[in-house]
C-alpha cells in the first residue's frame, strides 16, 4: 500500500539513464516509502487551489510538508445551460470544486469554511483520507462556521472529494465534488499540459434546456433519470472560447473525475487514443485505450500526445448524454496539418445506388490526378458520374434543363461563352436573371459547396464535352484559382 | 420588579403591529400570540433501534410566528447581560446579533418586523423563559411542522416535500422577509417553513441518543449512505436536511438564517 508503483516506468527510465550500460536486471525497484512515518519538514505551505479546467503546478518538493488547505463552501445560482439557472452548492464557487494537489506523506491541515449565507450545513469526505468518514465527521460545519481537521496523505492517487451531509445525494447532485491529487514522492512524469475535467449529472424539474431557475428534482434523482450530464458543471463549460487548448506534439494529461451522483462515465475523446490510462486513478496504467470507464465517485488519469491538429471532442460515450444532455467538451489542438498521419477528406465521391452508376471512373480520375497524368477522357468519365448525382435533378440527364425554370447546358451559349464564369457559377451558385439561348431564366442555383476542386473540374469537363458542346477540359488548378479569387458566400466550402 | 418587566413586555408587544389574530392562550405574555396545537402521534424520523417508531406529543402552545428583531431588541434592552459584547463567549459565538448596528441598535439594514437571527440557543432559551415559556421540543416542532393549511399531518405529501426542498436549496437572501407573511396552517401558525431555521430545546438530542452503543461516534451513522440506513423514510429529504442542520449546531452557535419561536405547556 505504501509502495509508490505509480511511476515504475519513470523510475526505470531514470535508473537506466543513471546507469549507462547496465542491463534491466540491475534496475532496482523504487525505494520503499513509508508515508505514515513521514515527518513534515519546514514551514507549513498554503496549498495552491485551482478552478477547472486548471490544475495546480506539479510539486517539486523532495520532502514531506505540512500543507494547509482552505476550502470555502458557497451556495450560489449559476447557469447550467444557456438561459437555465440552477442553485449549485460548491467547494470554492465553481463546479467541480477546487483542485487540490499534495504529495504522498504530506500532513494536510484542512479548513472547511461554510459561508454565512449558506442555507445548509456541509462537510467533506475526501477519498484520499484514511479515517472515519474520510473527514466527514470532523468537518461538519454550520453556516457561518469553520471546521479544521488534519490527515496524512498515505496513498498516492487521484481521489474524489464530496459532501457527505444527509441527504448526501442532493448535496452531490448540487455540485459538491472535486478532485485531490496525491502525487507519489518522486512526482509524476513531466507533461506539457494538464487539465481538470469532472463529469456530473443533474436533475431539474424543468426539461432539458427549459429556461429559468430550475429547482432540484428529487424524484428524477432517485430514478437516476438525469436532465443534464455535463463536464465541469455546465453545458458548454468546455466548448468554443472555453475549450481547452494544446499545441500539436504536446503531451497532455487529463485528470478526469466523475462526481455522479448516479451515472458512470464512458469517457472518450473523439479523434484521440489514450496512450495511457491510470484506471480508476490508481497506480497502474493500461495502454492504448479508446474509452475508459470512470465510476461515480471515482477518477481516471489519461495521457496522450496531440499528434494531429484539430478539434477533439470529449464525450461520455453513452452517447445520448453527449447529444441530448450536454456531455460534450472540446480540446483544440493547434498546429500545422499532419497529412501523413491524417489526410483530411481525399475523395468525396457520389454514391448513387438507385442510378446504378459505377463510381470507378471517379476513383480512376482521382488516381490520375494524384499521379499527375489526369487525362481529359478520365475527367469526362468521372464528370459523367458526378453530374448524375449533383446536377441531373435540375439540368436533366440530357442537359436540356426544364423550360423556363432550369436553363439548358446542352448547346448553351451562356455556358460556353465564358469558362471562368462557368467555374464560378458551380462554386458560388447563381441567382437572378440570365439569358440562355435567347430565353430568360430567373431562378436560383445553390453553390455546389459539397464538391471539391477536382470534382468541379471533372463535371465541367464533362458538360463542356457533351450534348453538342465542344470545349476543352477544366483543370482542378483552374477551379482552385477561381475558388481562391472569388468571395465566398456564407456556407460555401472553403 | 416583576410588574416592571411585564410592563416592558407589554410595550414590546404593542410595538409590533403585525401580531396575527390568533387567540392568545395561557402562560406566555408579550411577544407573538400563541396558538394551541392539539397533540397527536409523531412518526420518528430516526427511530431508536428496537424502540418505538413514533411518540405521543401532548397538546402544547406555540408562537404563531418567529420572534422578531424588534422583540429581541426589546429583550436585550431590558436584559443587558444578553447584549452583544456582554454575553459570555460560552453562551454565544462572535457573530451573535452581528447584523445589528450596535448592541441595542438594529441599524438601517434591519427591520423590526424581520425574524431575529444570529441568536444562540442559550439566548433564545433565556428569551422564552423570560416570557414564562420555553423553546419547543424537537418533537413538538416537527409535529407542528407537518401541518398544512387544511390538515395537521401533511408530512408525506410529495408536492409539499418538493416545495420544502426548493426553499432548503436556496441560499439565504441578504434581506429576509418579514414574519407572518405566509399563510397560516391549520393550527393558525405561520412560517414554520420558508423563512428561517428555528432552534428547538433538544436540538442535539437525535444525534446524542442515536445509539448508546456507539457513544462518541453517534454522528457517523448520519452521514452519507449510513444516514439512509437509520432513517425511517429515506425519501424524506426535507427531514434529512432539518436534522442535519440541527446536528451541525452547538448551543453557542449563531447563523444568519437561524431564529426561534417559543412554546409552552398547554394547561
Amino acid at each position: 500500500m505504501l509502495i509508490p508503483r505509480w511511476f515504475a516506468p519513470f523510475a526505470i527510465a531514470l535508473a537506466a539513464a543513471c546507469s549507462t550500460g547496465s542491463d534491466d536486471k540491475a534496475v532496482q525497484p523504487a525505494a520503499l516509502f513509508d508515508a505514515a512515518a513521514a515527518v513534515p519538514q519546514g514551514q507549513p505551505i498554503e496549498a495552491v487551489l485551482t478552478d477547472a479546467p486548471h490544475v495546480p503546478p506539479p510539486i517539486d518538493r523532495k520532502t514531506p510538508a505540512k500543507v494547509v488547505v482552505k476550502l470555502e463552501v458557497i451556495e450560489k445560482v449559476m447557469e447550467i445551460s444557456e438561459g437555465v439557472e440552477y442553485t449549485f452548492w460548491t467547494y470554492g464557487g465553481g463546479v467541480p470544486g477546487k483542485f487540490i494537489r499534495v504529495r504522498q506523506g504530506d500532513t494536510v491541515e484542512f479548513h472547511l469554511q461554510n459561508r454565512a449565507d449558506s442555507k445548509m450545513p456541509h462537510n467533506i469526505d475526501l477519498h484520499a483520507v484514511t479515517g472515519p468518514g474520510g473527514g466527514a465527521t470532523s468537518s461538519f460545519t454550520a453556516p457561518g462556521h469553520e471546521s479544521q481537521f488534519t490527515f496524512k496523505a498515505l496513498n498516492a492517487g487521484l481521489y474524489v472529494y464530496h459532501c457527505a451531509t444527509a441527504p448526501v445525494g442532493m448535496h452531490v447532485a448540487n455540485g459538491m465534488y472535486g478532485l485531490i491529487l496525491v502525487e507519489p514522492p518522486e512526482g509524476l512524469p513531466k507533461v506539457d499540459r494538464e487539465f481538470y475535467v469532472m463529469q456530473g449529472d443533474f436533475y431539474t424539474v424543468g426539461k432539458y434546456r427549459e429556461k429559468g431557475l430550475q429547482p432540484f428534482d428529487m424524484q428524477k434523482a432517485i430514478e437516476e433519470n438525469a436532465t443534464y450530464v455535463v463536464f465541469n458543471g455546465a453545458e458548454g463549460a468546455l466548448v468554443g472560447d472555453k475549450a481547452i487548448t494544446a499545441k500539436k506534439g504536446e503531451r497532455i494529461r487529463v485528470y478526469m473525475g466523475n462526481g455522479g451522483p448516479n451515472l458512470v462515465s464512458s469517457f472518450h475523446v473523439i479523434g484521440e487514443i489514450f496512450d495511457r490510462v491510470y484506471t480508476e486513478g490508481g497506480t497502474r496504467f493500461q495502454e492504448n485505450v479508446q474509452t475508459t470507464l470512470v465510476p461515480a465517485g471515482g477518477s481516471a488519469i489519461v495521457e496522450f500526445v496531440a499528434e494531429v491538429p484539430g478539434t477533439m471532442i470529449l464525450v461520455d460515450h453513452s452517447i445520448f448524454r453527449a447529444f441530448n444532455k450536454g456531455a460534450l467538451g472540446m480540446l483544440k489542438i493547434e498546429g500545422d496539418d499532419s497529412k501523413d498521419l491524417y489526410s483530411g477528406k481525399e475523395v468525396d465521391s457520389v454514391y448513387i445506388s438507385d442510378k446504378a452508376l459505377s463510381s470507378a471512373p471517379i476513383s480512376a480520375a482521382a488516381a490520375g490526378l494524384k499521379s499527375g497524368k489526369l487525362s481529359k477522357a478520365e475527367q469526362v468519365e468521372a464528370g459523367k458520374v458526378l453530374y448524375a448525382g449533383n446536377c441531373a435533378t435540375c439540368h436533366q440527364a440530357d442537359g436540356k434543363g426544364l423550360p423556363g425554370i432550369f436553363p439548358p447546358l446542352a448547346g448553351s451559349d451562356y455556358l460556353m461563352a465564358d469558362k471562368r464564369r462557368s467555374i464560378e457559377i458551380a462554386l458560388n451558385g447563381l441567382s437572378g436573371k440570365v439569358v440562355v439561348n435567347g430565353k430568360d431564366y430567373n431562378s436560383v442555383m445553390p453553390p455546389m459547396s459539397q464538391l471539391n476542386d477536382d470534382e468541379v473540374a471533372n463535371i465541367l469537363s464533362y458538360v463542356r464535352d457533351s450534348w453538342g458542346n465542344r470545349g476543352d477540359a477544366v483543370s482542378p488548378a483552374e477551379v482552385a484559382a477561381a475558388r481562391a479569387s472569388t468571395p465566398r458566400p456564407p456556407g460555401a466550402a472553403e | 420588579m416583576r410588574s416592571g418587566r411585564a410592563a416592558a413586555l407589554l410595550a414590546a408587544g404593542l410595538l409590533l403591529a403585525i401580531v396575527p389574530s390568533v387567540a392568545s392562550t395561557g402562560a406566555a405574555a408579550g411577544g407573538p400570540a400563541m396558538a394551541r396545537v392539539e397533540g397527536g402521534r409523531l412518526p420518528l424520523f430516526y427511530p431508536p433501534p428496537g424502540g418505538a417508531a413514533e411518540v405521543a406529543v401532548p397538546p402544547f402552545l406555540l408562537d404563531v410566528r418567529p420572534v422578531t428583531q424588534g422583540e429581541f431588541l426589546a429583550f436585550v434592552t431590558r436584559r443587558p447581560e444578553w447584549r452583544r459584547g456582554r454575553v459570555p463567549a460560552l453562551f454565544a459565538d462572535r457573530n451573535y446579533l452581528g447584523r445589528w448596528a450596535g448592541p441595542t441598535d438594529l441599524g438601517a439594514g434591519t427591520r423590526a418586523t424581520q425574524p431575529v437571527t444570529q441568536v444562540s440557543w442559550f439566548a433564545a432559551r433565556a428569551y422564552c423563559e423570560e416570557r414564562g415559556g420555553r423553546l419547543p421540543t424537537e418533537a413538538e416542532w416537527e409535529y407542528a411542522a407537518r401541518a398544512n393549511e387544511v390538515r395537521p399531518d401533511a408530512g408525506a405529501d410529495p408536492e409539499r416535500v418538493r416545495m420544502l426542498l426548493e426553499w432548503y436549496s436556496r441560499p439565504t437572501p441578504k434581506d429576509l422577509p418579514d414574519v407572518g407573511s405566509g399563510r397560516p396552517d391549520v393550527h393558525g401558525v405561520h412560517d414554520l417553513h420558508g423563512l428561517v431555521w428555528e432552534w428547538v430545546l433538544d436540538f442535539n438530542s437525535t444525534m446524542a441518543a442515536g445509539d448508546s452503543r456507539e457513544a462518541g461516534d453517534a454522528e457517523r451513522t448520519r452521514f452519507c449512505g449510513a444516514g439512509a440506513l437509520t432513517a425511517a423514510d429515506a425519501r424524506d429529504y426535507a427531514s434529512f436536511m432539518r436534522f442535519a442542520f440541527r446536528a451541525s449546531l452547538v448551543a453557542a452557535a449563531t447563523t444568519p438564517n437561524l431564529g426561534f419561536r417559543c412554546a409552552a405547556d398547554a394547561e
